[in-house]
């Protein structure tokens, strides 16, 4: 990037837990701790990716911030403004700053409106008169690629790579600043996915948009991204530029996350994206956190460890050597 | 190895009947042998999973082989009968699903599902069985088999249900494996798990695999020949390493060149992804010639009226277009 960054979406110290309910007469209650003291920044014009495993807390987070999930703790800011807590603004103004396109285009879709219904919605809801709510559909279905007379149809008369471009117009018909895309692509067939993958870059440099992406996917994390955070059982474990990212790995769940991706020219070349005998030890004095997989519990706080500095803005989290 | 343990030689399956019929796969021909690994690959819709199950005898009306062999061992499956079909399904043919959940018995412990393979195909006691449940648990690395054995579905996550799937696969020692998707519903890096597991209980018991996946580094990592099927035809069918390398058929380019590449963009920067235009034709409009005609940047004249045949290309391979390479 050119200019200095300017942060446009802040989320602090956030925290989501759900109450879930056990024992006799549901009389226990544990809290499952989804999202843990998770702080984020996301630049103006930037693409934040989000990976992790199912679980790990990223799609709880990603609600958060379009205002689907409120947190137990913690804020998110817009602009300098808090969005959360008491000065939390209306649901209308909160619709202009942060929109979502969700995974699966089959099931986020009302099968019973046209897609003009669905797409005039919103308009209708902000006070948009017709004859602008009109133009206004015509041009979205326009900007992502599909006929204005489309419009007239209803959902199961398109594909899924058309429904995705469907999803995304209608989170882009508000002019959101922010667009969160919660794994935009992987319900799609491989030859449809570079079409929508090429599509939304488009879409952010003509629309000067910035996006939160979730996803599993790393190849399309690292073709997408400007910067990573990675999730690991509700807490950023690393994160940083995505070239430093996928350049040094440095904790090992990142590694490890890396180190399973099937890259079918990597197979056959023999080359290991991951060499497990050169893993960058911790600063002296820490340790990685956590150390081992597969123990974590989802109910307890997990323990004390910090983000800290390797290079740049990229951080790992550590917990100090006792 | 002696020989073709499987030879499916051009299948033909129809969806529908009278007026409503149409072609869904076509003129599909492949061979496995002894302790090979083959995969199938292919977008959704495009007949590589009910080729799988043709194979094993599972297809299900509207769905019915209209044309074509496949032979196991030597034996003609579409003349076995339902009974014959069954003894050898699950124990010299097995198959792995996509979604273990939906695939085991959520109302039986995962150890007796397992031990129904050998009391059903072996003529084992039941506490026979069990015993050598717990021994086929260990073989997919579960932790305390002898515990797990005892839990159900439900109490299991999706990487053990997997193990669990395996295991009941597995159990008979098949010569052949039909694995449709078998870590598409799992994380990535619980799918690196799977896959290695099976790769060293198959390489260890001589099974042959069908691997069945919309995931080109699956395969890639999985298989040694592969076929690339769309809209029911198959399109290209090569060794790994040179489908990889010199991918003949222009689906196959257009699939390669689509998918961002790690590392690429740290070694050359962001470059925008090759597109196929357009969409999968649907099974009721498939084109009369080529079925890629309509998306494909080569098409000429003849493209569109006739139906390429198998060009070889050595090594095994072949290719189904007038303009490859």
């Amino acid at each position: 990037m050119d200019s200095a960054p300017e942060p446009l979406l802040r989320v602090e110290d956030l925290s989501v837990h759900f109450p879930v309910q056990g024992g006799v007469f549901n009389r226990r209650r544990k809290m499952l701790r989804a999202v843990n003291n998770v702080s984020l920044t996301l630049n103006k014009g930037e693409c934040l990716s989000i990976v992790g495993e199912s679980g790990c807390g990223k799609s709880t987070l990603a609600l958060s911030i379009v205002g689907l999930q409120a947190p137990t703790s913690g804020s998110i800011h817009f602009e300098g403004r808090p969005i959360t807590g008491k000065a939390q603004p209306s649901r209308i103004e909160r619709a202009r700053m942060a929109q979502i396109v969700f995974q699966d285009p089959y099931a986020s879709l009302n099968p019973r409106q046209t897609v003009f219904t669905s797409l005039a919605a919103p308009l209708r809801l902000h006070g948009i008169g017709n004859g602008e709510v009109e133009s206004r559909v015509e041009e979205m279905m326009r900007l992502v690629g599909l006929k204005p007379d489309q419009a007239k149809r209803f959902p199961h008369e398109f594909s899924g790579g058309q429904r995705q471009r469907i999803g995304i117009a209608r989170a882009l018909i508000l002019n959101p600043k922010v667009v969160v895309l919660d794994e935009p692509v992987s319900a799609l067939d491989v030859s449809i996915r570079a079409q929508i993958i090429n599509l939304l870059l488009e879409l952010k440099e003509r629309l000067r948009l910035s996006y939160i992406m979730i996803s599993h996917d790393l190849s399309v994390v690292e073709h997408m991204s400007d910067r990573v955070a990675v999730m690991y059982f509700g807490q950023i474990v690393e994160t940083g530029r995505w070239e430093s990212i996928f350049a040094n790995p440095m904790h090992p769940y990142t590694r490890r996350l890396l180190g399973a991706i099937p890259d079918p020219f990597a197979e056959l070349s023999g080359k290991k994206l991951i060499d497990e005998a050169q893993a960058p030890r911790p600063p002296s004095g820490y340790d990685y956190h956590p150390q081992q997989f597969d123990r974590q519990d989802v109910y307890s706080a997990p323990q004390p460890s910090q983000l800290v500095a390797i290079a740049g803005d990229h951080c790992v989290r550590l917990a100090p050597v006792a | 190895m002696n020989g073709a343990l499987l030879e499916v030689e051009d299948l033909r399956i129809d969806i529908g009947s009278g007026e409503s019929r149409h072609n869904a796969v076509e003129n599909i021909s492949f061979s496995i042998d002894r302790g090979e690994t083959f995969g199938l690959v292919g977008e959704s819709g495009c007949g590589k999973s009910i080729t799988a199950l043709a194979t094993i005898g599972l297809l299900r009306r509207p769905l019915a082989i209209s044309g074509g062999s496949i032979r196991f061992k030597g034996q003609d499956l579409r003349s076995l009968s339902a009974r014959e079909m069954r003894k050898l399904r699950g124990n010299r043919i097995a198959m792995i699903f996509q979604e273990p959940m939906t695939a085991l018995n959520p109302l039986s412990p995962v150890g007796r599902q397992i031990a129904e393979m050998f009391v059903l195909h072996q003529g084992a006691s039941w506490h026979e069985a069990e015993r050598k449940a717990v021994e086929a648990l260990a073989s997919v690395q579960v932790p305390a088999p002898d515990q797990r054995v005892k839990n159900y579905p439900h109490q299991m996550s999706g990487g053990m249900r997997q193990r669990v799937m395996i295991a009941i696969a597995l159990a008979c020692n098949p010569d052949l494996l039909i694995a449709d998707e078998p870590t598409t519903a799992l994380d990535v890096t619980v799918q690196a798990e799977i896959l290695k597991l099976m790769q060293e209980l198959c390489d260890a018991r001589g099974t042959a695999v069908l691997m069945i996946s919309h995931d080109l580094g699956v395969i890639a990592k999985m298989c040694r020949r592969v076929g690339v099927m769309y809209a029911g035809h198959m399109a290209e069918e090569r060794a790994v390493a040179d489908l990889f390398r010199t991918p003949a058929h222009p689906y196959t380019r257009g699939l390669l060149g689509s998918l961002p590449r790690l590392g690429s963009r740290g070694a050359h920067g962001r470059k925008r992804l090759q597109e196929i235009e357009g969409v999968v034709p649907s099974i009721a409009a498939f084109p009369a010639g080529c079925r890629f005609e309509p998306r494909c940047e080569r098409a000429t004249a003849i493209c569109a009226s006739t139906q390429p045949g198998q060009t070889d290309l050595g090594n095994n391979g072949f290719v189904r277009c007038f303009h490859h390479g």
